[in-house]
């Protein structure tokens, strides 16, 4: 019981530097099967992680949330700590290292005291983080940005962190830290070798601002807990349904599937079976920044849509799966929890909700794209590796552990809310015909004003570029690297599910800059995010991967344009879910769009491919 | 040397055809040609300004074999570096007498990694097997003599 | 059967199915053969390698995976899905080190036997030459995860036979087969040549040591038989005895009975 006092389970970000690992620690060898004798109690590693492990009841469930807790306690997850970990959870080392090398987040190597993590989308590129890079790794003195000798820091980069309206952004230790300019990486620099703690830092480096350029119903709005809800608790479940009917609302995560539908589908499961509801925090696709807007200023028109959710459902229990990037919003989401329980509107017979119980709790991801996927993300929170389930099933019948779940994103449930809040005839009256409502873009990249603007669906694409001083737009990536390129002549088209779809990433690219490293960003992403599992993703990333670095470096033959494409369509009809299915179409939208810049890549085919690359 | 065991069929071959650069002929570079068939993957610098040359005489390249289609057995040292292998060849292998890695201006450079032909040029059509039999060879050659689409199929198609 | 109203086509031909049966398996039964890596009729689909991709109503779906509705018209002999397989059955080879005149499960190999049956003349597509670690740590099998194609068959057969061997680790391009036992290695994990996980590789990533060369090459399986029409088998060897001595004196191959075409089992004589 002693052990308890190591875990505070709120506490997910270090305070400080992370502590060298003793030298004992980093050279501990797996003993094959022998089970190791105990390890020594002056060692917190093992003491800590049996904590988390009790702290989770011991459960393999728990497995993820257990490594990230200890990758975030330590910077990595030791070979001490693997071994504790298979000793408490009775699993061998083999199956804790094969989650821990699926998430970006968790590694199994020490990272250093300070692990800096720079955001790798197109828009950090746009503002100069390859010179950042650059600066940073030679103040530190770590080539590359390799673990320095003495394991003081790493740099390396990493999947978009959702601060693309306030980059270059970087996490050091999970701590964000925005806007970054050559004068604050050299203060940073000197922090770091003095081995400051965070709290000896400029504290306002930490501060992540909303940016709320354009607010409309959602974001005007602020809702404290059980508005919404005392208001429908009211009214029969069915009269809900009916208001949630009427909205039209669509999924905000970008597939903008009917919110309707998918209660509909939990409901017609047995009703007598436990059912979930979960909130998709995982807002990897890069650009997008929307749902962190949400969180940190609307979280509870979330977790009231959360509520509202479970009681039309009857479930009684929400996860918030809160991607690793967002770890730092974790503590205040706790407390925003906490604050509603206090106030009777959640947990276990909460007084304001009429016998009806419902508790939600936030698990956290550990960097993975792939687990924005439903399947995915439902596989990781059961903490194993995000790799998409084969539907049918959907998540409705046979979801978490297997019971019906409602899945839906962060801004779906904010409309959730709204909708209970006012009518589904009010929610409908805005937008377009097949598109219900506003919607939030996260605008980043060449332009004077990023940030969220919340407008009604049906805006054309022209009129956000004025809204956001974007003057001189060579084209525009909407949706994200798995949404459209679309090119200045048609910056008349809509933002709709009826013309261009989007799950609110909004990317100016500007005139000056080059369409080729756009689409090698963001094909180096996919190929980095696949997770591996169906052949033509995991091998045919890869292969856009090699083909666009070399289209870079204008060293393709006219003669691979066609098997590019093939391959592109291969990847299409066959893939396993929707990142293999899209993660060629930047390449073919620009081959297709911008012919010329490709031909002009083209080296003549006497010329060979291979540089003679020598020892 | 599979082509060679083609046997007596070489003369009518001859008949057809000439030959330029080849191990027959001792031809040092290759002049203009229809068909050039390159066996064995790009494993120096030399290999790679030989294959340029054939790209840029010859209208038709063709990979024969294992090796010039996917770098085949000499390729399997791309799980080592290149360092290592040449210290286990050269240096620290049981049996070496006065160890030394050769640095002879005159013998080509290894590449760091063995690769397929096709890594490097446009491969027009591929001769599998390892080696191709006599058979499939001649077939292959006939066909496109004849001016048609060569395809190895059957029990002719063989990868060892 | 007769009582099933339920029936497929596939390429014109009626099928009938038992409601809750894929594609796969009413393919199966009807003895059709769809070209497939990752699937085995004794364990739940996988739907990763996609081979056994079909096209219904212009989409593919991956018929291992995918529930027979009554109606469907199925596609499966087409040159657009027999390119499709092609260029995964390439994917497949670069994403290896599949170098067939150095393996002994040459002539033995699905993946092998795939390519020579959708007539792959070569890889097509930049070879990866991926630097895994062959795993030897085991007195009686082996472990080379570069000829690895992730098609779980070992995890799903352990994971039936009660042994949890095998589990895929690792993400996207740096996925890999990952051993349960703590040091990661074949050695330290309770596996034995008697398991379904040791016998059921497709291609030559776990290898049972002393036994690769009982049929010479050139009179192996796929050597003269296309793996169309005699499925997905390889001799099996009844490993009464873990011992490795006595095994070698024992009588060679199997695959001189009867094979159920499509299943690739035997029939044992009839």
């Amino acid at each position: 019981m002693s052990v308890k006092r190591f875990l505070d389970p709120d506490q997910i970000l270090p305070a400080g530097p992370w502590a060298l690992p003793a030298a004992k620690e980093r050279t501990v060898k797996s003993t094959g099967t022998q089970l190791p004798s105990h390890p020594s109690k002056k060692l917190t590693t093992p003491l800590y992680v049996k904590s988390v492990c009790q702290h989770y009841g011991f459960s393999k469930l728990f497995l993820l949330q257990a490594l990230i807790r200890i990758q975030l306690r330590f910077g990595w997850v030791s070979p001490l700590a693997v071994r504790e970990l298979s000793c408490q959870l009775k699993i061998t080392g083999g199956e804790v290292r094969s989650i821990i090398d699926f998430y970006s987040f968790l590694s199994a190597e020490f990272q250093g005291q300070y692990q800096i993590l720079l955001s790798n989308n197109i828009t950090d590129t746009f503002l100069g983080q390859s010179d950042i890079f650059q600066q940073l790794c030679y103040l530190l003195k770590t080539p590359d940005g390799a673990l320095r000798e003495d394991s003081l820091v790493s740099v390396t980069m990493t999947s978009c962190t959702g601060l693309c309206d306030q980059g270059p952004a970087a996490l050091i230790n999970g701590h964000p830290i925005v806007n970054l300019t050559s004068e604050r990486i050299k203060q940073i620099a000197i922090l770091i070798e003095s081995r400051a703690s965070f709290n000896q830092w400029p504290q306002d480096w930490f501060l992540v601002s909303d940016n709320i350029r354009e607010p409309g119903a959602l974001l005007d709005r602020t809702v404290s807990p059980g508005q919404a809800l005392s208001q429908v608790i009211k009214h029969s479940k069915e009269s809900f349904l009916d208001e949630l009917q009427t909205s039209s609302l669509r999924g905000r995560g970008g597939a903008g599937f009917s919110t309707f539908l998918k209660f509909s589908g939990v409901i017609q499961q047995n009703s007598k079976r436990s059912k979930y509801v979960i909130c998709n925090a995982d807002e990897g696709e890069p650009g997008t920044f929307k749902d962190r807007v949400l969180l940190q200023r609307h979280c509870q028109q979330v977790f009231e849509g959360m509520t509202i959710a479970g009681w039309a459902l009857g479930a009684h229990k929400g996860i918030v799966y809160l991607r690793a990037e967002y770890a730092w919003l974790f503590k205040f989401l706790q407390d925003q929890l906490q604050t509603r329980r206090a106030q009777g509107w959640l947990g276990h017979n909460a007084k304001n909700l009429a016998g009806f119980s419902f508790d939600i709790s936030i698990h956290l991801g550990a960097g993975a794209y792939i687990c924005g996927e439903e399947t995915a993300l439902i596989e990781s929170l059961e903490g194993k590796r995000g790799v998409p389930r084969i539907r049918p099933p959907f998540p409705a019948q046979s979801g978490y552990l297997g019971f019906p779940t409602l899945l839906n994103n962060v801004e779906s449930f904010a409309c959730i809310t709204e909708i209970a809040l006012t009518s589904g005839q009010k929610f409908a009256a805005i937008g377009t015909e097949h598109s219900k409502g506003t919607k939030l873009h996260s605008v980043s990249g060449d332009c004077k004003y990023p940030g969220i603007y919340e407008l009604p669906w049906g805006v054309s694409i022209a009129e956000v570029l004025e809204r956001c001083g974007a003057e001189d737009a060579l084209a525009v990536q909407i949706g994200g690297p798995s949404g459209a390129c679309i090119p200045r002549d048609h910056f008349d088209r809509c933002i709709a599910f009826e013309d261009v779809p989007t799950g609110g990433s909004f990317m100016v690219i500007g005139h000056s800059r080059s369409l080729i490293d756009v689409v090698t960003n963001f094909t180096d992403f996919f190929a980095h995010e696949s997770c591996g599992f169906c052949t033509p993703c995991r091998v045919g990333c890869k292969q856009l991967d090699l083909f666009t670095a070399r289209l870079k470096q204008r060293r393709i033959h006219a003669h691979e344009l066609a098997k590019i494409k093939s391959l592109g369509e291969l990847m299409i009809n066959s893939s396993h879910c929707g990142l293999g299915k899209t993660a060629a179409l930047p390449l073919l939208q620009l081959m297709e769009s911008y012919p010329k810049l490709i031909e002009d890549s083209c080296i003549p085919a006497t010329e060979l491919l291979l540089e003679p690359e020598c020892h | 040397m599979s082509l060679l065991d083609i046997d007596e069929r070489l003369v009518d071959l001859a008949d057809w055809i000439e030959f330029d650069r080849s191990p027959l002929t001792d031809i040092k570079h290759c002049g203009s040609c229809d068909v050039g068939l390159i066996e064995g993957g790009l494993s120096n610098q030399e290999n790679l300004h030989v294959l340029q040359e054939f790209r840029q005489q010859c209208k038709i390249v063709v990979a024969v074999g294992a090796c010039a289609i996917n770098g085949g057995i000499p390729a399997m040292r791309n799980n080592h570096s290149l360092a290592d292998c040449l210290r286990e060849s050269y240096l620290t292998a049981p049996g070496t007498v006065n160890p030394q890695i050769p640095d002879d201006p005159e013998i080509p450079k290894l590449l760091s990694k063995v690769h397929p032909i096709q890594d490097a040029i446009k491969v027009d059509y591929f001769l599998p097997g390892c080696p191709p039999s006599a058979d499939t060879i001649w077939y292959f050659l006939t066909e496109l003599l004849a001016g048609r689409e060569p395809l190895i199929q059957g029990s002719a198609l063989r990868y060892d | 059967m007769t009582q099933s109203s339920n029936k497929i086509t596939i390429d014109g031909r009626a099928v009938c199915f038992q409601p809750g049966q894929t594609i796969m398996e009413a393919a199966t039964e009807a003895s059709v053969y769809i070209p497939h890596l990752c699937h085995h009729p004794d364990y739940p689909p996988h739907g990763s390698c996609k081979v056994c991709t079909v096209k219904v109503d212009g989409r593919y779906l991956a018929s291992c995976s995918e529930k027979a509705v009554d109606g469907m018209e199925v596609q499966n002999n087409c040159k657009d899905l027999k390119d499709l397989r092609r260029s995964i059955t390439q994917l497949l080879f670069v994403d290896g080190n599949h170098y067939c005149p150095s393996c002994e499960r040459s002539g033995n190999c699905q993946l092998q036997a795939i390519g020579y049956a959708l007539e792959m003349q070569e890889n097509h597509y930049t070879q990866l030459f991926p630097t895994r670690k062959v795993d030897a740590s085991h007195p009686d099998i082996i472990l080379d995860p570069d000829r690895c194609i992730l098609c779980g068959l070992c995890v799903r057969a352990s994971e039936a036979e009660g042994k949890n061997l095998f589990k895929i680790g690792g993400r996207g391009q740096n996925s890999y087969l990952s051993v349960c036992s703590d040091s990661g290695l074949l050695g330290d994990s309770s596996i034995s040549v008697n398991d379904k996980a040791a016998q059921i590789c497709p291609v030559g990533a776990i290898l049972i040591r002393g036994e690769g060369f009982h049929i010479p090459i050139g009179e192996r399986l796929y050597d003269h038989q296309q793996i169309t029409s005699v499925g997905n088998c390889r001799p099996r060897y009844n490993h009464s005895t873990s011992n490795l001595t006595e095994r070698k004196k024992r009588e060679g191959p199997e695959h001189s009975k009867p094979i159920n075409l499509t299943t690739g089992k035997h029939t044992n004589g009839k």
